[in-house]
């Protein structure tokens, strides 16, 4: 039988169609940039707060709210330890991990996944049990993973020729060579993967400090990844574009700029044995701002935010003033304290501790670290596409960001409004210059940048954008530069001094949350040690 | 087709042969000298408009409703009845002929030009298709009717009346003619009846636009109705425009019956065809149901699990917007509440408002215990918190054709599933077909399991869809059901115990379980059902 033409939809989408577009043209969004709050922390730095003229006693005074100071706090609680107070210079805890949300959904500010831990990571596995995602241990003591923890498959896609691509390793046209450059790459990683020093520790693992610091993985710091790759004929374009993508991903740096230590620490920290699959990813719509919503909980009524820390001095062997500024009351407040964890970034410790200049003149200058610019753009409706549908991340091949994730994708939300998170590194030599480009930037300046980049793969995105949020992370990922990573810089920045212990990510040189967590924990027993309590390690 | 097009030109042929003694009594002076010829082929184009509304109208009729030789009967009677109206209302126009005619042709163009659209509005979202058919079929017959006698008035001082006569008719035949042979050979497969319509309520409106430059001696001021021909040829051309943008003629190519109904929703694409006898729903290209065949799927999805608790009083379906399975739910006695979540309000408000659903559906939806939630099913049992639990669940969704689906095949889905069921609860849950996906079935029982069900697969035959499978899943162990309603029209009592029987080709396999972080289902089922299409 011959078909006839017969075309019903046609007309009933047609009349349909004429209102909904008229109404559907450009309409403007909104939106506005939140933060850090740059004037408060500008004080600190420029120390111009006023002096409080009374001191409150307290056994610890924990400075920044990040994962740091959380996980210190988490751990003082956790051993049933509460004279301690910690003091957050925003007006919400969580630094770069921050949550965030509007009507739609929550989303993250920031860092927005952990990769599941290998039973070695008791830290981790410790926190994700306590949130529900790890759900049991098997009977060798590996976690079980919750299911709905783990990001919802498809985790990954990628906008290259003009078209989305499942995964993140564009495989679509790769040549025999291409496949066997990227087999013989993670062929390398398992021979760092297997590779155990005179003592039996592993080169690489997490957190950092559990890593082997034998002559063979250090000689890996003073290369470039870039020269590593050269230097074991890795041309392939794919395979270089993967790992600058990872570079710029997880440290805001490019391969010349990425000390190869830390561009074979990102493939292979994770793995327990050569061979072994990638470690699935754990995620919330709000991102890592779920566990810190979790130590928020924890250690709620000991949390002072908006209160910015002026100066950190030692008066007596057992005794440390901390002065600091209440910007919602605008007063002086003051603490005497034991002991202080500074659980902030190393430029703004060598504002507020003083005598740190004189002991460590080497000081800051070592470390350089990446601005990141994070926007979330609420979408009213998703855009339409054909092929490959939205996954959890998604990657633009062609752009300085990183690309996007999506909100509602672990609340199992697939139609309707949702909101993207995306992210763009400051990679440049110069992080001061960069710093500076990215503060200069006005709201206006920030969306062109973002929408632009999004419009290549999204060309009708306009109409859908609600608002654009924007979030300017001047000190967002110490970068792990060549001939850093065992520096003597690196090393001395975590030794306590004064009684005050230090616990941040920068002095891992990695911007992890792992890293960021065991350095709380590891401050945080340091003063349990001192304080005469003892226990097990977390760590 | 033939049939319709004789009694036409028998109709107009008639119609204009009574007209004589109208012109008689209206011959006036002889008028001013208008252009005679081209007047004549304005006479061919309004003959093949008339005949193209009058087939498109029986031609919609007859998809939507079924049974051609009745609709073609009852669209010809009204539309040639109402030409005769209208050559006989003629009589009652004196004064400016000229103008009345292009005015006249606007109308035509309007009416009959958007004829098509309104139609299947009608029939998709009114009650109202039968009355708005033949009124509109009257509408546009009667002033079809008007043509031909008013054209003949403008064209008497000009022409001798044999001649006129001879001319005028020879033209209205052949029009005739042309449009009916191109109406099958040509309109309908390439722009369908929409677009035909359209384009010939196009024509009607340049006919008017142009008989404002052949007829400029007998009209005073032209400009108004310049820019009224030039308003309505933008509205038609606007729904050209439209019909041309979302146009489906790919689409028409794959399905094997006519579209009577088609819409892009927020969530999905809705397409009903009509054909053979049966109906078809379609969302995204995969076929839902044929009602000719659905009651043996629907009732092998709904009675074998109210045999394990035949006291069930809190049902939940998720799915299921047709209503369907909710027809075969509200067969059993003591039903207190069924709570449908189907994402598409689209999709279930046609199942409760569409005619040729809610009679085969029983207007199951409005049912006054059923309450619809419109909402994606995961994310709405991920937010239940209910303390009474639901005693019976119909899961009945598309197949795990895309991630979104994929999804509500899940252990995590089947893990929120049994927090909202009753601990002896029983769900009965559509797994596609053991046989042209053997694997795919396998791994949504074992997926099943893993989620802590107890389970039984079994499967029927359904002719439009092929050999196709449930899992029967309960918290508690149970027993094989054995008895079910009497009076259905596929199950008995033997034929459901007969259903638990697997043939060896579509026996179990092992397979792996399909989590949210691997969505195995989903290549799986791809990778099957590719050897199939």
């Amino acid at each position: 039988m011959r078909r006839r033409t017969f075309t019903a939809g046609t007309a009933a989408l047609g009349f349909a169609g004429v209102g909904c577009d008229l109404l559907k043209r450009k309409k403007h969004y909104g939106g506005e940039i939140l933060g850090p709050s740059l004037e408060l922390g500008h004080k600190v730095r420029d120390v111009q707060l006023p002096q409080p003229t009374t001191f409150e006693d307290v056994d610890v005074v924990i400075v920044g709210g990040g994962i740091a100071g959380l996980s210190a706090a988490w751990r003082f609680e956790g051993q049933g330890f509460k004279k301690y107070l910690l003091l957050e210079l925003e007006s919400q805890v969580g630094g770069t991990s921050r949550p965030g949300g509007n009507g739609i959904s929550p989303y993250p500010w920031g860092g927005h996944y952990v990769p599941a831990p290998n039973r070695d990571n008791r830290a981790l596995v410790r926190v994700l049990k306590e949130v529900g995602a790890v759900e049991s241990f098997t009977e060798q003591g590996d976690p079980v993973f919750a299911e709905q923890a783990l990001v919802r498959a498809p985790e990954e896609r990628i906008f290259a020729a003009g078209q989305w691509w499942e995964g993140l390793y564009l495989r679509a046209g790769m040549s025999k060579d291409d496949d066997q450059q990227y087999k013989r790459f993670f062929a390398e990683v398992d021979v760092w993967v297997a590779w155990r020093d005179p003592q039996g520790r592993r080169a690489f693992t997490i957190p950092r400090s559990k890593c082997s610091d034998a002559p063979e993985p250090q000689a890996l710091d003073r290369q470039s990844f870039k020269q590593w790759l050269e230097k074991k004929s890795f041309t392939s374009e794919r395979l270089l574009w993967l790992l600058d993508y990872a570079c710029r991903d997880d440290y805001g740096t490019r391969l010349e700029s990425t000390s190869a230590w830390a561009g074979i620490f990102y493939f292979a920290a994770r793995k327990l044995n050569p061979g072994e699959e990638s470690r699935p990813i754990i995620t919330w719509p709000e991102g890592n701002g779920a566990l810190v919503n979790h130590f928020k909980n924890v250690c709620q009524d000991r949390i002072r935010t908006g209160i910015a820390v002026g100066q950190i001095i030692r008066i007596s062997p057992d005794a440390i003033q901390v002065s600091g500024f209440d910007s919602k009351k605008s007063t002086a407040l003051g603490w005497k304290a034991k002991r202080v964890i500074f659980a902030g970034p190393q430029h703004l410790a060598q504002h507020v501790i003083p005598t740190l200049w004189t002991e460590r003149p080497e000081g800051v200058s070592a470390f350089h670290v990446a601005p990141w610019l994070v926007a979330n753009i609420s979408l009213r409706e998703r855009p339409k596409e054909a092929g490959m549908p939205l996954a959890w991340d998604n990657v633009l091949r062609d752009s300085a960001g990183l690309g996007y994730v999506v909100a509602t994708h672990q609340s199992y939300r697939d139609h309707g409004p949702t909101v993207w998170t995306y992210y763009y590194p400051f990679t440049g030599l110069d992080d001061r210059a960069e710093r500076k480009q990215l503060q200069d930037m006005d709201w206006q300046t920030c969306v062109n940048l973002v929408l632009d980049d999004l419009r290549k793969a999204h060309p009708d995105l306009d109409r859908y954008v609600a608002r654009v949020d924007i979030v300017q992370w001047g000190h967002a990922m110490v970068q792990p530069r060549p001939n850093f990573l065992f520096s003597e810089a690196l090393r001395r920045a975590k030794e306590p001094h004064q009684g005050i212990h230090f616990a941040h990510t920068d002095l891992s040189g990695l911007a992890l949350f792992e890293e960021a967590q065991d350095h709380g924990l590891r401050a945080a027993e340091e003063i349990l040690e001192a304080f005469g309590i003892v226990s097990p390690s977390w760590r | 087709m033939a049939d319709g097009r004789a009694a036409m030109g028998a109709a107009n042929g008639s119609t204009n042969k009574a007209d004589p003694g109208t012109l008689r009594q209206e011959s006036g002076p002889p008028g001013p000298q208008l252009r005679v010829p081209l007047l004549f082929l304005t006479v061919f184009v309004i003959a093949s408009c008339g005949l193209i509304y009058e087939l498109v109208a029986g031609t919609l009729a007859s998809y939507l409703l079924g049974d051609s030789v009745m609709q073609f009967s009852t669209v010809i009677g009204v539309y040639l009845s109402a030409m005769g109206l209208g050559s006989y209302l003629s009589r009652h126009l004196h004064k400016g002929l000229a103008q009345r005619f292009v005015d006249l042709e606007l109308a035509v163009a309007l009416v009959g030009g958007f004829s098509a659209p309104i139609l299947f509005q009608a029939f998709a979202h009114t009650h109202a298709f039968r009355p708005l058919l033949y009124g509109l079929v009257a509408a546009i017959g009667t002033l079809v009717g008007l043509e031909i006698p008013l054209l003949m008035r403008i064209l008497k001082p000009q022409v001798a009346f044999k001649d006129l006569i001879a001319q005028v008719l020879t033209l209205d035949y052949i029009g005739a003619l042309a449009a009916s042979i191109l109406f099958p050979v040509l309109l309908m497969p390439k722009l369908g009846l929409v677009r035909t319509c359209l384009v010939f309520g196009m024509l009607n409106a340049l006919v008017g636009w142009w008989s404002t430059h052949l007829l400029k001696p007998l009209l005073g001021n032209r400009k108004m109705l310049r820019i009224r021909c030039v308003a309505v040829i933008l509205l038609l051309g606007t729904g050209l425009a439209f019909a041309q943008r979302f146009t489906l003629m790919v689409e028409e190519e794959i399905y094997a019956d006519e579209i009577v109904y088609a819409k892009d929703t927020a969530y999905q694409r809705i397409v009903i065809t009509h054909g053979r006898g049966s109906f078809q729903l379609f969302l995204n290209g995969g076929l839902q149901f044929a009602s000719a065949d659905e009651y043996r799927y629907h009732e092998a999805l709904v009675h074998p699990a109210f045999s394990l608790k035949p006291g069930a009083k809190r049902i939940l379906v998720c799915g299921g917007g047709d209503g369907l399975a909710v027809r075969e739910i509200l067969k059993h006695p003591g039903i207190e509440k069924i709570t449908l979540v189907d994402l598409d309000p689209a999709m279930t408000t046609l199942a409760a408002q569409m005619p040729l659903l809610r009679e085969l559906n029983k207007g199951a939806l409005l049912d006054r215990r059923v309450e619809v939630i419109n909402q994606d099913a995961m994310v709405w049992l991920n937010e239940q918190r209910q303390v009474e639990r639901y005693d019976l669940a119909f899961i009945d969704f598309p197949d795990p054709h895309t991630y979104s689906v994929g999804k509500l095949y899940t252990t995590r889905f089947y893990k929120l599933l049994r927090k909202a069921l009753a601990p002896d609860g029983v769900a009965a849950i559509q797994s596609t077909s053991p046989l042209m996906a053997r694997k795919s079935f396998w791994c949504i029982n074992a997926t099943v399991e893993a989620a802590g069900f107890q389970t039984r697969p079994y499967n029927l035959s359904v002719p439009s869809f092929g050999v196709w499978g449930f899992v029967l899943a309960s918290p508690a162990p149970f027993d094989m059901p054995k008895t079910t309603l009497p009076d259905l029209r596929y199950l008995t009592d033997g034929t459901l115990v007969g259903m638990f029987a697997f043939p060896r080709d579509m026996d179990r396999l092992p397979t792996d379980i399909n989590r949210l972080d691997n969505q195995v289902l989903v290549h799986l089922y791809a990778s099957e059902w590719k050897r199939w299409s």
